[in-house]
C-alpha cells in the first residue's frame, strides 16, 4: 500500500492527466457533484454520490455506431469506429464499480459489443471507499463492501492523506507512475478507516435489506402477483430510474439523416416506455404496471437467472433519491419480498 | 480501424427481384453485391435488415437454407421500414445482418416424424423455409400436412409455390382454407383452427405452428382436443428487437430473449415463461 498526502493530489492528478483524460467527481455550483474533467486547480470533491454513475465513460447515452452514404439505389458502409482514448475514472464508489460487473455481463458476453469493449480496455477505475454512504444507499445487501471498493486502483481518503492500493495490471502499472508522488506506507489508517465504515454501514436506515426471496427461479411465485398493480400504480413512466441507474444497459438503435449521410446511433432506452415493446403487431406489454413489472422482475429475478444469481441492482441508491413520486427497488423488494424484508 | 469484429455493423444487400405475392405482402430476392448469399442460415431464422436513414427490422427468412443462390424475405406492409422497402425496385441496395435465433430442430427433433404444419396469413413465411428444407431432404421426414389460411384467396401467401410444387409432391398434403366465401374459390372455407379440427389430424405428428396470436390460440385449444401433447408443438414468436443478439432488452421475456433463445419454441418451453409475448 502506498500513500500520499491530500495536498499533493492536485500533483497526483497532473501526473495521471499527462496520459490519459481523468475525470473526477467535481461539486457544481448547484450543489450537485458530476464527473468532470479534470484540469489544473479543480477540486475533488467530498462527496463521492454523482447524480449519474460511471456508465456513461463506457456505455455512453449516445453513441455512433456506424454511417451511411447513399447515392441513387446503392449504398456505402462507413466503418467509423476508432481506437478509444485512455481515459481513468477516479473516485468511484463501490457500488458504482459493481455496477461494471453488470455491464460486463450483457456487453463482454458473445457476440462482444466492440464500442464497449473497446473503452472497458482503455478505461482504468480508481475506486474510492465511500466514507459518507446517506440513508438511501443499500450497497451492503447485495454483499458489496463500501469500504473495500473494487476497480482497479482503490483509494481510501482520511482528513490529511490519501492511500493507494492497485488490484489489477492495468492499476499496478499506473500506480507506478505515481512512484514520485507518493510512498510505501503501513494499513494501519486505512483498517481503521474501514473499521468506521463498516461501523456507519450498520446504522444504515436499509442495512436489513436482503436479497433472499429473489433470485433465479422466482418468475412463476412473482409474476402473477397481485401487489405489481398497487406499486405501479403512480408510476409517470418517466424513465428517470433507468436513466440514473448504473446496470440499466437497454439501447434503442436509431437513424439520423445528416443531410450528407445517414449516422446509425444508439441511445439509452427504457424498459419503462410504452414504445419499448411497441410493434406494429401489437404491444406486448399493454399498460405501465406490466412495464415497471418487467424491470424489477428483470433486475431481481431474471437477470440473476442468467447470471449466476448476480442480481442486476447494486444499491447506490440514485433510483430513491430521484424518483419523482417516490416508488423505488426497495419498496418494490419489501412488498413483493414478503415479511423476511419488511 | 477497429480490430473487433461487431455485430450491429451490416453488410449490404441488394434486392434482385420482388415479387407481389398478396395486395399486402412482397417477396424479396436480397443477395450480397457480388452475387452470393450474405450469409448461411438454418430454418426459422432471422436476419436484420435497414434502410439507411429509415431503419432496422428483424424479419424471418422465407427461403430454405437448401436454396444456395439467395435468400428471400415475404414482408407485409405495416411500418416505415416495410413500406419503404415496398416501393423498392431490383437493384436496391438495403443493409443485411445475421443470421439470428435458433432455428426450428429440422435434422434432430423433426427428423423422421410426421410433420403437420399450420400457419395463417404472413404467419407462413417463417414456415416456407422449413417446408422447403422438409421437401429437399424429403427421405428424412414421413407425412407431411399443411394446413394454410388466410382472408382471401389474394391473400394467400406463395399461391403459386404451394399449388405447383408443394401440392404436386408425393405424401404432402395441402389443405387451404379462406376466411369468407369468394368467386373462383372452390376450396375450404373457414377459419384455421376450426378447419384443423375438422380435418381431424392423429397425434403420430409434430406440429409447427404460426401466424396471429388469435388463431395460434384457437388452434392450440384444437390441438389439445385432438390428443397433441405439447412438447409435439412448435412456434415461432415475434417481439420489437433492435440488436438481434440478446443484449438491447428489448425482446426479453422472462430469462429469454426471442431473439438469441428463441424466435424458436416448443409449447412445454413457452409454459415456462411468463404470458408476456
Amino acid at each position: 500500500m502506498r500513500k500520499c498526502s491530500l495536498d499533493s493530489m492536485n500533483l497526483v492528478f497532473a501526473e495521471i492527466a499527462k496520459a490519459a483524460s481523468l475525470y473526477l467527481p467535481v461539486d457544481g455550483k448547484d450543489g450537485k457533484t458530476a464527473y468532470t474533467k479534470w484540469e489544473d486547480g479543480l477540486t475533488w470533491s467530498n462527496s463521492l454520490n454523482t447524480v449519474r454513475g460511471p456508465k456513461d465513460f463506457f456505455f455512453p447515452q449516445t453513441e455512433n455506431l456506424v454511417e451511411f452514404k447513399t447515392s441513387g439505389k446503392n449504398i456505402e458502409i462507413i466503418d467509423t469506429r476508432s481506437a478509444s482514448e485512455d481515459f481513468v475514472v477516479f473516485g468511484v464508489r463501490a457500488c458504482d464499480v459493481k455496477s461494471f460487473d453488470v455491464l460486463d455481463r450483457v456487453f463482454l458476453k458473445e457476440p462482444t459489443d466492440s464500442y464497449y469493449a473497446s473503452r472497458r480496455e482503455h478505461g482504468i477505475i480508481i475506486a474510492a471507499a465511500c466514507t459518507k454512504p446517506t440513508e438511501t444507499c443499500f450497497c451492503q445487501t447485495f454483499g458489496i463492501d463500501a469500504a473495500a471498493p473494487a476497480g482497479d486502483i482503490s483509494i481510501w481518503k482520511t482528513e490529511t492523506e490519501v492511500f493507494w492500493q492497485s488490484n489489477t495490471e492495468k492499476g499496478a502499472a499506473l500506480l507506478t507512475k505515481l512512484d514520485a508522488l507518493t510512498e510505501e506506507c503501513s494499513t494501519e489508517a486505512v483498517d481503521a478507516q474501514k473499521e468506521k465504515i463498516a461501523a456507519t454501514m450498520k446504522k444504515l436506515p436499509l442495512a436489513n435489506l436482503n436479497t433472499d426471496a429473489f433470485g433465479a427461479g422466482k418468475t412463476k411465485e412473482y409474476f402473477d402477483a397481485p401487489e405489481w398493480k398497487e406499486l405501479s400504480e403512480s408510476c409517470l413512466g418517466c424513465g428517470t430510474c433507468t436513466f440514473v441507474c448504473p446496470t440499466c444497459q437497454c439501447y434503442d438503435i436509431k437513424d439520423f439523416n445528416t443531410g450528407k449521410g445517414v449516422i446509425r446511433f444508439r441511445c439509452w432506452d427504457s424498459c419503462m416506455y410504452s414504445d419499448f415493446t411497441k410493434m406494429s403487431a401489437g404491444q406486448p406489454r399493454l399498460t405501465q404496471t406490466e412495464r415497471f413489472r418487467q424491470r424489477f422482475m428483470h433486475k431481481l429475478v431474471y437477470f440473476p437467472e442468467n447470471n449466476d444469481g448476480m442480481f442486476s441492482c447494486v444499491g447506490c441508491g440514485r433510483c430513491l433519491a430521484k424518483c419523482p413520486i417516490s416508488m423505488n427497488i426497495v419498496k418494490v423488494m419489501k412488498t413483493i419480498g414478503g415479511k423476511e424484508n419488511a | 480501424m477497429h480490430n473487433h469484429q461487431e455485430p450491429l455493423i451490416p453488410k449490404i444487400g441488394v434486392i434482385t427481384d420482388v415479387r407481389m405475392d398478396t395486395p399486402d405482402i412482397k417477396t424479396f430476392r436480397v443477395v450480397t453485391p457480388d452475387g452470393k448469399k450474405a450469409f448461411d442460415h438454418r430454418p426459422g431464422q432471422c436476419a436484420m435488415l435497414s434502410v439507411p436513414g429509415v431503419g432496422e427490422a428483424m424479419f424471418s427468412i422465407t427461403s430454405s437454407p437448401t436454396n444456395e443462390e439467395y435468400m428471400e424475405f415475404s414482408i407485409k406492409k405495416c411500418g416505415c421500414v416495410t413500406e419503404w422497402l415496398h416501393q423498392a425496385e431490383p437493384g436496391q441496395q438495403i443493409t443485411i445482418r445475421g443470421p439470428y435465433g435458433n432455428p426450428f430442430p429440422v435434422d434432430d427433433e423433426f427428423a423422421g416424424k410426421n410433420l403437420l404444419f399450420i400457419a395463417g396469413g404472413v404467419g407462413l413465411a417463417p414456415l416456407r423455409s422449413v417446408i422447403n428444407y422438409c421437401r429437399h431432404y424429403r427421405d428424412r421426414y414421413g407425412k407431411i400436412d399443411i394446413v394454410y389460411g388466410s382472408r382471401s384467396k389474394d391473400d394467400l401467401l406463395d399461391y403459386k409455390e404451394i399449388i405447383d410444387e408443394w401440392a404436386n409432391d408425393d405424401n404432402v398434403h395441402v389443405h387451404l382454407t379462406i376466411d369468407r366465401e369468394q368467386e373462383g374459390w372452390d376450396g375450404h372455407v373457414g377459419f384455421v383452427p376450426n378447419y384443423v379440427k375438422e380435418l381431424g389430424f392423429d397425434t403420430d405428428k409434430t406440429a409447427i405452428l404460426c401466424g396471429p396470436p388469435i388463431m395460434i390460440k384457437f388452434t392450440l385449444d384444437g390441438l389439445y382436443a385432438l390428443g397433441f401433447e405439447k412438447t409435439q408443438i412448435y412456434t415461432t414468436l415475434e417481439m420489437r428487437m433492435k440488436c438481434g443478439i440478446g443484449k438491447c432488452g428489448r425482446c426479453n421475456v422472462g430469462s429469454k430473449y426471442i431473439c438469441k433463445d428463441g424466435p424458436v419454441f416448443r409449447f412445454d418451453e413457452l409454459d415456462e415463461l411468463p404470458d408476456e409475448y
